[in-house]
């Protein structure tokens, strides 16, 4: 089994709020991310796939066919966006950089052929990242 | 849903690499250039990893405010700027990174509860880094 690590940038905005929270209780768990006008990061993001070595072409998988679903899934549709309006997934959950390693995941998985996707890492900044394996 | 979150936090110390055990000898055969007497420091890198199921109402494994608060109290203001062969911590142990990892790890278990402690990373310089999961095998 080998493990192969793709790497892409991208940067969006967002904001956090609960509408079930009280305007105060928002202030005070989100605290400056709670600004309703949003704020960006650039973010990173690390797909790591696992498989075996094909014999023939020496690949675990082809990186431009993955490079294209990581394109296509990921960066298209949150590239330059801001999170909490213009993707479909955080009209109802908050844009949390866990929620955002979750939905990469399901984005991802099932378009993926050959390789097995291992973890999806998403940097917020350089101190701050989330791991996720796809585990309930 | 479960996911893993890491906090990268920087701090700066200085330690002397000796062991009362050992001659003079085979502290310098041991610990090289960290055995001059006077002592040296790093930068230390610190990475906090925790998990847990994220919550349904906040999105989050545990709010970063409440991480980065008790590191804070609990190690940066414990060990930043400090000599710390003169702290309590490494009365008895040497101030390897890899004590300094397990006495930063057993501070977080037992008085960080927000999440599931999963393990304390620390570089040292850019070329080596330690990480300890309190015994258990690495998962991330």
């Amino acid at each position: 089994m080998v493990y192969l690590t793709r790497k892409a940038e991208f940067s969006a905005s967002h904001y956090y709020h609960n509408p079930e929270f009280s305007a105060e209780e928002n202030r005070r768990i989100f605290g400056k991310c709670n600004n309703p006008n949003g704020h960006g990061h650039n973010y990173t993001l690390e797909v790591t796939v696992k498989g075996e070595v094909d014999p023939r072409s020496g690949f675990v998988v082809d990186l431009k066919q993955l490079k294209d679903v990581l394109n296509r899934e990921v960066l298209d549709a949150m590239d330059h966006r801001f999170l909490n309006k213009e993707v479909p997934e955080f009209l109802t959950r908050i844009p949390t950089t866990e929620n955002l390693a979750i939905a990469i995941w399901q984005r991802l998985s099932p378009k993926l052929e050959a390789a097995q996707l291992h973890r999806v890492r998403v940097y917020e900044t350089p101190d701050l990242f989330v791991d996720f394996y796809g585990e309930v | 849903m479960k996911a893993y979150l890491t906090r990268r936090y920087m701090f700066s110390a200085s330690h002397r690499l000796h062991s009362d055990a050992m001659s003079a000898q085979e502290n310098v055969a041991t610990y090289g250039k960290c055995n001059n007497p006077y002592g040296h420091g790093h930068n230390y890198a610190l990475e906090v990893t925790v998990s847990g199921p994220v919550d349904e109402r906040t999105g989050m494994v545990c709010n970063l405010a409440d991480l980065d608060g008790f590191v804070q109290r609990e190690i940066l203001e414990r060990f930043d700027h400090q000599n710390l062969n003169t702290l309590p911590e490494f009365a008895q142990a040497i101030p390897t990174t890899e004590n300094l990892c397990i006495s930063s790890y057993d501070i977080l278990q037992r008085g960080f509860h927000y999440a599931h402690l999963e393990k304390v990373r620390f570089e040292e310089t850019m070329m080596n880094s330690f990480e300890y999961a309190g015994g258990a095998e690495l998962r991330v």
